[in-house]
């Protein structure tokens, strides 16, 4: 694992925001490298916690508790949608299915644990997630970054092709 | 200050009060310190550096404000908490972390307005005298973490924080914390097990309640971001005027998230109190959608109490209100056996089933309940399981009740109010709507085992 110069020094500085502990670094420590790296391996966990001066468990039990860390790659283009009450309400089991359909992934095999999908081509992978915060404009997704609101299983397909 | 002009479509309704979300939507402005600045942001931090600390407290104290984040509590009384034989250092940590399902209300703060909310928490830190301060953001809100770190650094540059802040002595600095997913964190002592680097499990209350024993075991405040922008607001009017808004013992305005079977779902800030339910839907969301009637309201966030539209509230006054005419306040809506919590108003119209809503719900409770305490790991996934069988038809209506008792074997029962929230949409739908959710079941199946996994674990015990 090589972590190029520019994200040592982004961890570098994440660091000092906890004067008091550097364990409260871990989650900062995480999403960098997971922003870099796409999902966090073990190697990046061993390095996670030398670097923190902490036992790799003591990582990998943060890394397996949040939902937001992925322990393996997702396509190149991650799609989370919203499966929580409004956004179900306003059709998201439906905008869901729609994606899998028009992104060819076969969502069956899915589960608590290993909730991500992948497309055969390894372009796009999907999840459901719980409540995004934004069910005034229901249903919703983030792509990437990026929410995307009052989907219908008409015009995801705007929303693929952004990507 | 010059006349506030909204996008098109955007424009609040005549029945608002905008003053948190004075600037969402707003023609013309942006995130920048420039815009805020020529709007008269960071006045009241400068007004705030020069008074006495104890003053802003009694101000809040004064204005009546309760937390906007779900349990009401007022912010002045938990700032009041902090031991004054206190020696360590004292954190303030923001609350950002916006996961109730029906709240979306803090997204739009950070989005929009993000000055307001610096302003808010360095006046904040000032009062409880807080030099290091956390806004912890939730995960699935990536530019709001960076535009709330633009600025900061913003303000810092302009010595709106940092070392010795407008020459006041005093220093404070805020760090966007990110979390990474996990509703419980919006729970206090979670959140601080988070930011400790550890899995957010919630710290048992007493001894560790965080004005006492928080981040690191030191004094900790932990508030909402719309109750942190109230307290520059608060510094404005006074606390005596600013109480004024709203009705007594519920002041102020708060933001209320709208979402589910209405014509125009989304966000409305009205003072406290001076609104009903049925203005609500019918006035600010336009009514419900055509030839639909109401069946039912979450009125706080999905883990309030579900309202069901033909009920009656008495109240210890002799009032008796029906679903339409309750005030949204904290008070009457707790009177009426529900709670306003984070705001998030979520209807429902007959279309709706509400065995599906339930399970609906409980597969978001299963999913995020943190694993600690027993009754809530096993108790969750047992309801959303029940619940799916219901769905799915396989269900006896014996089911149904078993679904109530595992929810009450939950309340009560578990560290933190998790155990609550897990248990009240259950417990309340299941009271108000058994025959509806017995009418999906069967009777024949009454007393049998049908489901597969328990054959074979009976077989198994008997073999």
């Amino acid at each position: 694992m090589e972590i190029p110069a520019e994200l040592a020094a982004r961890i570098d500085e994440a660091i000092t925001h906890y004067p008091v502990s550097k364990r409260s670094a871990v989650l900062p420590v995480l999403h960098l490298l997971q922003e870099h790296f796409r999902f966090i391996s073990e190697e990046a966990v061993a390095w996670t916690a030398a670097k923190l001066g902490l036992e790799p468990i003591k990582v990998l039990e943060v890394v397996t508790f949040y939902p937001g860390f992925r322990q393996e790659a997702p396509g190149k283009v991650h799609i989370r949608v919203c499966r929580t009450l409004a956004c179900a309400m306003a059709g998201s089991y439906e905008v869901m299915n729609k994606f899998c359909e028009v992104a060819n992934i076969d969502r069956s095999h899915t589960s608590h644990h290993h909730p991500i999908a992948k497309s055969d081509d390894g372009k796009f992978s999907i999840e459901f997630v719980e409540c995004l915060a934004s069910c005034g404009s229901a249903p919703v997704c983030l792509v990437e970054d990026d929410l995307h609101e009052r989907l219908t299983t008409e015009n995801l397909g705007d929303v693929l092709a952004k990507y | 200050m010059a006349s506030v002009e909204y996008l098109p479509g955007k424009q609040p309704h005549a029945r608002e009060h905008r003053m948190i979300f004075r600037n969402v939507d707003r023609v013309g402005w942006d995130q920048s310190i420039e815009t805020a600045i020529a709007d008269g942001a960071y006045e009241m931090l400068k007004k705030a550096v020069t008074m006495e600390r104890q003053a802003i407290i009694n101000e809040v104290k004064a204005s009546g404000l309760r937390g906007r984040g779900g349990a009401g509590f007022p912010t002045g009384v938990k700032w009041g908490f902090i031991p004054p034989t206190n020696t360590k250092p004292v954190y303030l940590i923001c609350n950002a972390d916006e996961s109730e399902p029906g709240t979306f209300k803090d997204r739009y703060i950070m989005h929009q307005d993000p000055h307001q909310l610096v302003e808010g928490m360095a006046i904040s830190a000032f009062a409880v005298k807080a030099s290091l301060c956390y806004l912890y953001i939730r995960e699935e809100f990536p530019h709001a973490a960076k535009i709330m770190e633009k600025a900061i650094a913003e303000a810092r540059a302009k010595g709106f924080l940092g070392k010795n802040i407008l020459g006041s002595g005093f220093d404070c600095e805020i760090y966007v914390h990110r979390g990474a997913g996990a509703y419980i964190c919006g729970e206090e002592t979670g959140l601080i097990e988070s930011l400790e680097g550890k899995r957010p499990y919630p710290r048992i209350k007493p001894p560790y309640f965080p004005a006492a024993l928080g981040l690191y075991m030191s004094p900790t405040i932990v508030n909402n971001v719309e109750s942190l922008c109230h307290v520059k607001h608060i510094l404005q009017m006074g606390g005596a005027e600013y109480a004024k808004l709203g009705t007594p013992n519920n002041t102020g305005t708060r933001i209320l998230c709208v979402s589910g079977d209405v014509q125009k779902p989304g966000y409305y800030e009205v003072e406290v109190g001076k609104v009903t339910m049925g203005e609500v839907i019918n006035d600010l969301c336009g009514g419900l959608k055509p030839g639909r009637s109401l069946k039912a309201i979450i009125p706080g966030g999905s883990s309030a109490k579900v309202l069901k539209a033909d009920e009656k509230y008495k109240l210890k006054d002799g009032r008796e209100l029906t679903i339409w005419d309750i005030p949204m306040d904290f008070d009457t809506m707790a009177a009426c056996g529900s709670m306003a919590g984070s705001g998030g108003v979520m209807i429902m119209d007959d279309s709706r089933s509400m065995a599906w809503v339930i399970n609906n719900l409980n597969k978001f409770y299963q999913h995020e309940s943190c694993g600690q305490c027993t009754p809530c790991r096993e108790g969750s996934p047992w309801m959303a399981k029940i619940s799916d069988r219901i769905v799915a038809g396989n269900a006896s209506p014996d089911d149904v009740d078993m679904l109530e008792q595992v929810a009450n074997q939950i309340e009560g029962k578990t560290i933190c109010a998790f155990g609550e929230a897990a248990s009240w949409p259950t417990q309340s739908f299941v009271r108000k709507f058994r025959d509806e959710i017995k009418s999906v079941t069967k009777t024949d199946l009454s007393g049998k085992i049908v489901n597969e996994e328990t054959k074979l674990a009976v077989a198994g015990l008997k073999a």
